[in-house]
């Protein structure tokens, strides 16, 4: 099943790498990996899915936290959380369908960022799901190039994941 | 005081302590050996080659319980590293890897001996850096110390650019506050409950048996682990790197557990109705086929590294930690008992194989490699060192030398590396002058690493070195005879005349082949001042039993054929 991993780490030279080449060496496959900035000085949030069953994940987290520049690891799978995945679609409308094009951005509150005579660019936010969905029926009418994030994810409710204390920020 | 930055290595260096570094120098590297003679009180080894300093700062580290350091430059010298790296990782010694890297400005521009030496080493350290500026040389190897003797050890490699080591800082003061990394901790504490919920399946369990690891003697949890031992009365099996943790003729070490382990000690963990693994990673070699792996055992796992507990085998109890401070806190909690039928399960299993065994054989003319390995152990003292190389003879050294103390047991298990042995007995010769050193090697692995014997002879220092020379890649024409259809493939071996080449080098050289020789060879060998090559020709086509092919189940052993016991005397 696909697990979303949040993993806080030190804002240093070529920890990405470290944690890519972690999953390259013990087999994992990264289906999408984001980082970013927080809103603490130092420290970046990766947030990675990957395919496993739970006991693949337990391991890939200890095996995180082996790495000396990696904070905290949470899995948020089994959490209350929300997920969220920003695409842009650049999109044909050579072929007449602009009405139809408007009426799907509409049923999907997506949004039209650029428009030509020739073409479209879509901006969507959402699920994974949503987004699939979207471009699946994006498809037969004409996509140019599309681009997608992959996904950040946040837990519900009005508690932080990050253990600050442990890690001694 | 006004410090450079390769004065600041040295500097720090000093600070841990550091008696002996391995380091080869180079153009990148130039400063740091410029700087040097500042600092006498570090005594510096010339290997002959990167990886052969590397494996001699591997052998000190595991002897002296100190961070063993190894220095090369930047490319070549680097890359010669890894293997030694790589080793040390796999068997998680404490080590630190100075490497010097080309000037910051020209990193990325494919320079003359510029290699991406942290990208490289990176899945084969605990952790690595690269420094650019000599004001983050203090901190980086204070921290590359702590991080590789704390928590569970391993090497770290430290990159340090030319122009670092040449800058100045004209207030540089070593700076020793506590160090504190955001996203590393070392210790971790067990739960007094899993103790306890640990105690309770050892005071009820009627077969356990312990597997005793490396973690018992890298926490230096010895004497804690012999009372844990003796109180459950449970039998111990050993890993081939947990050797010293207790001695080998204690009565409850059954010997060593796995692929070319003892019969009745695997049989023995196969029939267990509790495993106490005490700081081992149940690696492939000593569990066999994971499936039918110990199936009616619970399993407790004492063991420092979180990510090892539930790795390969699953587990009712972890408790994740120190070892020492584990057993402990585990040890009142443990209930006498003596086990009786238990240990005489074991030793009706075990029954006679004494008089089977080939070292208890009258001669018949062959020279066989356990017989050699038996009377180095017969005739060296109890704390002698002894470090092998890999393959056929590390396996007869495993079975027959007999380790009695910590910290004397010296060899590559992991990685399994050949051209380990001579090395690493430089190395453990530098952490404990003052014991009987030996190397057995095999004509294979000796040759790896041959030209270190110009470094022993530069250093003036003696290590006996015994060379099981079979004329074959023993290990891999086992292999080949039992699973390859005897098809020899590029294992017949041709060695050079190992006694001319130990005497090339001002050494002194003896050759044996016959048994009845080689009792006075090794005390000839203990009687000559300097070092000594001990070319011990047996018999060629000789196996290592018992032997579980890999993927098999721990209790399906290859035994060794009678046969062999009236093998006629060859002409």
């Amino acid at each position: 099943m696909l697990h979303t991993l949040v993993i806080l780490v030190e804002d240093k030279p070529g920890v990405l790498n470290r944690v890519a080449s972690l999953f390259r060496r013990r087999t994992y496959n990264i289906e999408s990996l984001t980082v970013g900035h927080t809103d603490i000085p130092g420290v970046s949030r990766m947030t990675i899915t990957v395919v496993g069953n739970d006991d693949h994940i337990e391991r890939l987290t200890s095996y995180l936290y082996k790495l000396v520049n990696v904070i905290q690891v949470e899995d948020l799978t089994k959490r209350k959380m929300v997920s969220r995945d920003l695409a842009l679609i650049k999109i044909s409308t050579q072929n007449e369908k602009r009405a139809e094009i408007f009426q799907m951005v509409e049923v999907f509150r997506a949004k039209v960022i650029d428009v030509t005579n020739e073409s479209l660019i879509i901006e969507i936010t959402g699920s994974d799901d949503k987004i699939s969905g979207f471009i699946d029926v994006m498809k037969p009418l004409g996509i140019i190039e599309m681009v997608r994030t992959g996904a950040i994810a946040m837990e519900r409710g009005s508690d932080s994941l990050i253990n600050l204390a442990e890690s001694g920020l | 005081m006004k410090r450079s930055g390769a004065q600041i290595i040295w500097e720090c260096l000093v600070k841990e302590n550091i008696k002996v570094i391995f380091g080869y120098p180079g153009g990148a590297n130039l400063p740091i050996y410029d700087a040097m003679r500042g600092y006498p009180q570090i005594h510096h080894v010339l290997p002959r080659h990167e990886q052969g300093g590397g494996h001699m700062a591997d052998g000190y580290a595991r002897v002296s319980g100190k961070v063993g350091v190894a220095m090369g430059t930047s490319g070549p010298g680097a890359t010669n590293l890894v293997t030694a790296i790589a080793t040390a990782h796999m068997d998680s010694i404490p080590m630190v890897f100075i490497t010097a890297q080309v000037t910051s400005k020209l990193i990325g521009y494919d320079a003359f001996q510029e290699t991406d030496v942290t990208g490289i080493t990176l899945p084969i350290t605990k952790h690595n850096y690269l420094v650019t500026d000599v004001y983050d040389i203090m901190p980086t190897l204070r921290e590359a110390f702590y991080i590789a003797k704390s928590g569970r050890p391993g090497p770290v490699l430290v990159d340090i650019t030319k122009d670092a080591q040449q800058a100045f800082i004209e207030d540089w003061e070593y700076d020793d506050t506590p160090i504190h990394l955001k996203g590393y901790r070392p210790d971790f504490t067990p739960a007094l409950a899993s103790i306890k919920e640990a105690a309770a399946l050892i005071n009820s369990a009627k077969k356990p048996v312990i597997l005793a690891g490396h973690g018992i003697l890298m926490g230096n949890a010895m004497k804690e682990f012999k009372e844990f031992a003796e109180k459950a009365h449970a039998p111990i099996a050993m890993t081939l790197l947990g050797m010293g943790a207790i001695s080998a003729h204690h009565p409850l070490n059954m010997g060593m557990m796995g692929m070319h382990g003892e019969s009745w000690v695997n049989h023995a963990i196969q029939d267990a109705d509790l495993i106490l693994a005490f700081g081992m990673r149940f690696d492939d070699r000593v569990t066999g086929n994971l499936n039918n792996y110990a199936k009616n055992a619970k399993k407790i796992h004492i063991e420092i590294d979180p990510s090892e507990v539930n790795k390969n085998v699953k587990v009712d109890v972890g408790l994740i930690g120190n070892i020492k401070e584990i057993l402990t806190q585990l040890n009142p909690f443990v209930e006498k008992n003596d086990r009786k039928e238990w240990l005489k399960v074991i030793s009706d299993m075990k029954g006679e194989t004494a008089v089977r065994d080939i070292v208890n054989l009258p001669d018949n003319g062959h020279l066989y490699a356990a017989q050699v390995v038996n009377d180095i152990r017969r005739l060296a003292p109890k704390n002698t060192v002894i470090t092998t190389d890999v393959g056929q003879h590390q396996m007869w050294t495993a079975q027959y030398f007999k380790v009695e103390d910590a910290h004397t047991w010296v060899t590559s298990g992991g990685l399994g590396t050949m051209g380990f042995g001579l090395p690493s007995a430089i190395g453990a010769k530098f952490a404990s002058p003052e014991s009987e050193v030996w190397t057995v090697c095999g004509d294979g692995g000796f040759q790896m690493t041959a030209a270190e014997l110009s470094t022993i002879a530069q250093e003036e220092i003696k290590v006996n070195i015994a060379i099981i020379n079979n004329g074959f890649l023993g290990m891999v024409r086992q292999w080949q005879e039992f699973f390859y259809d005897k098809n020899y493939a590029s294992t017949p071996m041709k060695s050079p005349d190992f006694v001319k080449l130990a005497e090339a080098h001002g050494l002194k050289g003896i050759r044996v082949t016959k048994r009845s020789e080689v009792e006075a060879a090794i005390k000839e060998a203990q009687a000559h001042p300097g070092s000594v090559v001990i070319d011990f020709k047996v018999e060629q086509e000789d196996s290592v039993y018992p032997m579980v092919p890999a993927g098999a189940s721990l209790h399906e052993m290859i035994r060794r054929p009678s046969s062999i016991v009236e093998t006629p005397l060859d002409e």
